[in-house]
């Protein structure tokens, strides 16, 4: 782990963090992704966006192998992470989810302590070798969800009392907590009212210093707002990936140019 | 059509009166509730038949008529009836005396000889020299005899037996009667509490008196012990695997809907494979609580799988997505997030199998724990579990089955005791419930 964050400090300024290459992926007959292939950067918040049923949540939960637990869900093609196929027979799925965090379209705090959620991952994963170590983690993960000031004085309520945008930040705190290179977001406002999306919009921004991002939303205003590559997936294709300001003012296909017209989706 | 449709709007006409649309559908409602509210009552009507009958034909169970007498044993007279060649006959000639003084004391004169004090208490006279002899420093103190009268005197006093209907037999002549009444009057017969029916074994078929339900009621521990040892790690285990691990395909298909069905399969046949394969395939000792608790097993883990995959069902998914997000094992998912939610289901679904193999009847009269099987308590762990015993629903199946009436009040009063087990497990499980459910 400390390798690697040396690594991608050496070579922050352009890299390519995930690669994925001819990506198929079909649930029994149905073929859900067709030939997606894609170059997410380090330090970017790239935004996944398409109608219901686009394939982009299925083409997310295929970076972190979170479809694996669905049985007739079967991927093919080649998806990189620092060069290392994450589909290689050698790479457990469990190392890389936690490489990889993911936060969920519902907010879904385990029930449990405010403190035992940000800390269950770092136990599991033996990140802190005593007590004040842990607290140190749950601090510092709290912190970067920017939920820190709001929970500090009562880290032994349930999670679950927190209200919805709290939840969700706390949430992102977890997620954070096992130290990942990317994060996966999967339409992480819908469940959130306007007040807490700002919120956790910023907190958006602010991850992109340390981490790459990956955001899947409905709404074209969030990813204009938050993203700085925009993929625009429509019935299980990528019809276009170029950066947000491109895709929102001067985009190529015209595919793209109805959906952020409202003319189709 | 249009102008119809115009007409019936009910769009039409002030808000303060019902028209005739919602004055219907407002009855419908009033009648729905009323049905409702009948079939609860039905219900309950059949509830308290129940609860009443059972009451009123146990309670008797727990009480029994029974001779009390303080009688003093001097040194002269233990000595001379120990050189008798009689001597149990020399002791209830002493009972007897005993008994006519104390009558006559209370201004009472009734005629009765030995015979009919044997129909009343049996062999008093036995009773008093095994006492004595095991105890010779109470001799010359006054001593209260108890002697449980038998099952017909007994039946006299709860209204079983009355001179009408009582026939002459060496079990009770219609002239024994007068001497009960006087007795009664004397206040030496009395109604006590019977411990014996709760701590006792069963007894012989013509003794219904001296029956207890204490040596089936430790059977049916012991029963209980295996089955919740092997069902429970079995039944969880394999409800988690099929649950969470195994993959979707024909063959877990197929598991599954067997499992259904065992659920649905009679308990007697049950009772014959066990029978089959424990007892003579294996030669696990006959009517012993380790085989019944065996068979029960099999009985109980569909019951125990069905709800605990119920409750592991109920977890949200979001959960497992949540645990599997942060990098969790599957087996760490499941065994830190979505079995700690599950607990008080599984705990709720494993009662409820228990107390339904703590019921059950027939598979044990397979394996040969029948009642009158229950005659001493076991003497240790060990032979608990694989000595002959009975257990309580084959105990009661046993006593309701004899011909004496005695017996018949017998089984009534072990359903009681059975149905306090059960309901004080169903209140375990609401307890339980209760003290593990997440309240947030």
């Amino acid at each position: 782990m400390y390798d690697t964050s040396h690594h991608r400090q050496e070579t922050a300024v352009t890299d390519v963090k995930i690669k994925a290459k001819d990506v198929q992926v079909y649930y029994g007959d149905n073929h859900a992704i067709k030939d997606v292939s894609v170059e997410i950067e380090n330090n970017t918040v790239t935004a996944f966006i398409g109608p219901s049923g686009c394939g982009k949540s299925t083409f997310l939960r295929c970076l972190n192998r979170m479809n694996d637990t669905i049985d007739i869900c079967r991927v093919e093609g080649d998806i990189l992470i620092d060069g290392n196929d994450i589909y290689d027979k050698r790479v457990d799925p469990v190392q890389l989810r936690a490489k990889v965090g993911m936060v969920f379209q519902k907010p879904n705090p385990f029930p449990k302590s405010i403190y035992d959620n940000i800390a269950y991952g770092p136990r599991i994963h033996g990140m802190a070798r005593n007590k004040a170590e842990l607290d140190e983690i749950v601090e510092r993960a709290l912190r970067r969800g920017a939920i820190w000031d709001e929970v500090k004085d009562r880290l032994n309520a349930p999670g679950t009392g927190l209200s919805g945008g709290q939840q969700q930040r706390l949430c992102i705190a977890r997620a954070v907590a096992t130290e990942p290179e990317v994060l996966l977001m999967d339409e992480p406002c819908s469940a959130l009212d306007p007040i807490a999306t700002a919120q956790v919009e910023e907190l958006i921004d602010e991850l992109r210093q340390n981490y790459a991002v990956v955001i899947v939303t409905h709404s074209m205003q969030q990813a204009a707002r938050v993203s700085q590559k925009t993929a625009f997936f429509h019935l299980g294709n990528l019809v276009e990936y170029d950066d947000t300001s491109k895709i929102f003012t001067n985009p190529e296909d015209s595919r793209t140019e109805s959906y952020i017209t409202g003319r189709i989706g | 059509m249009t102008n119809a449709s115009m007409d019936s709007a009910p769009m039409k006409g002030s808000l303060t009166t019902v028209d005739a649309r919602t004055k219907k559908r407002n009855a419908a409602e009033k009648r729905f509730r009323l049905y409702g509210i009948v079939a609860i009552l039905i219900g309950l009507f059949f509830l308290v038949v129940l609860a009443v009958s059972i009451l009123r034909s146990g309670i008797p169970a727990f009480t029994q008529a029974e001779v009390r007498l303080e009688f003093t044993m001097t040194q002269e007279q233990f000595d001379d009836a120990e050189s008798q060649l009689l001597k149990t006959k020399a002791y209830q000639d002493l009972f007897i005396a005993a008994l006519q003084s104390e009558l006559e004391a209370k201004g009472l004169d009734v005629e009765f000889d030995g015979e009919a004090i044997e129909r009343l208490l049996g062999k008093t006279g036995s009773t008093i020299r095994e006492y004595f002899k095991e105890n010779p420093d109470q001799i010359g103190t006054p001593v209260t005899f108890n002697l449980a009268a038998s099952s017909r005197v007994d039946g006299y006093f709860k209204g079983r037996v009355s001179r009408d209907t009582l026939v002459d037999s060496r079990f009770l002549e219609v002239s024994d009667l007068d001497l009960v009444d006087a007795l009664a009057d004397a206040g030496i017969i009395v109604q006590a509490f019977n411990w014996n029916f709760i701590t006792g074994s069963d007894s012989g078929v013509d003794n219904p008196g001296g029956a207890g339900i204490g040596v089936s009621v430790i059977g049916s521990f012991f029963m209980m012990l295996v089955v919740l040892a092997l069902s429970l790690p079995i039944g969880v285990a394999a409800s988690i695997y099929l649950e969470e691990f195994a993959p979707q395909n024909w063959f877990t298909d197929l598991i599954e809907v067997n499992i259904s069905n065992l659920a649905a399969v009679p308990s007697i046949v049950f009772g014959i494979l066990g029978l089959a394969v424990f007892i003579q395939f294996m030669h696990l000792p006959q009517s012993a609580p380790l085989v019944g608790g065996l068979v029960l097993t099999l009985m109980t883990l569909p019951t125990i799988i069905i709800s605990t995959r119920a409750s592991l069902k109920a977890v949200p998914p979001s959960i497992r997505e949540a645990a599997l997000g942060v990098g969790a094992s599957k087996m760490q998912t499941v065994f830190h997030h979505v079995l700690p939610l599950a607990a008080p289901g599984i705990l709720t679904g494993t009662i409820i199998g228990l107390a339904q193999a703590l019921g059950e009847t027939a598979p044990l009269l397979l394996i040969g724990m029948v009642g009158f099987i229950a005659r001493a308590y076991p003497e240790g762990v060990v032979s608990g579990f694989i000595d002959p015993n009975s257990a309580m629903p084959a105990q009661i199946y046993t006593w309701a089955a004899r011909a004496d009436a005695g017996f018949y009040e017998k089984a009534w009063g072990g359903i009681i005791i059975l149905l306090i087990f059960l309901l004080t497990m169903n209140l375990i499980a609401i307890i339980l419930r209760r003290r593990f459910e997440r309240r947030w």
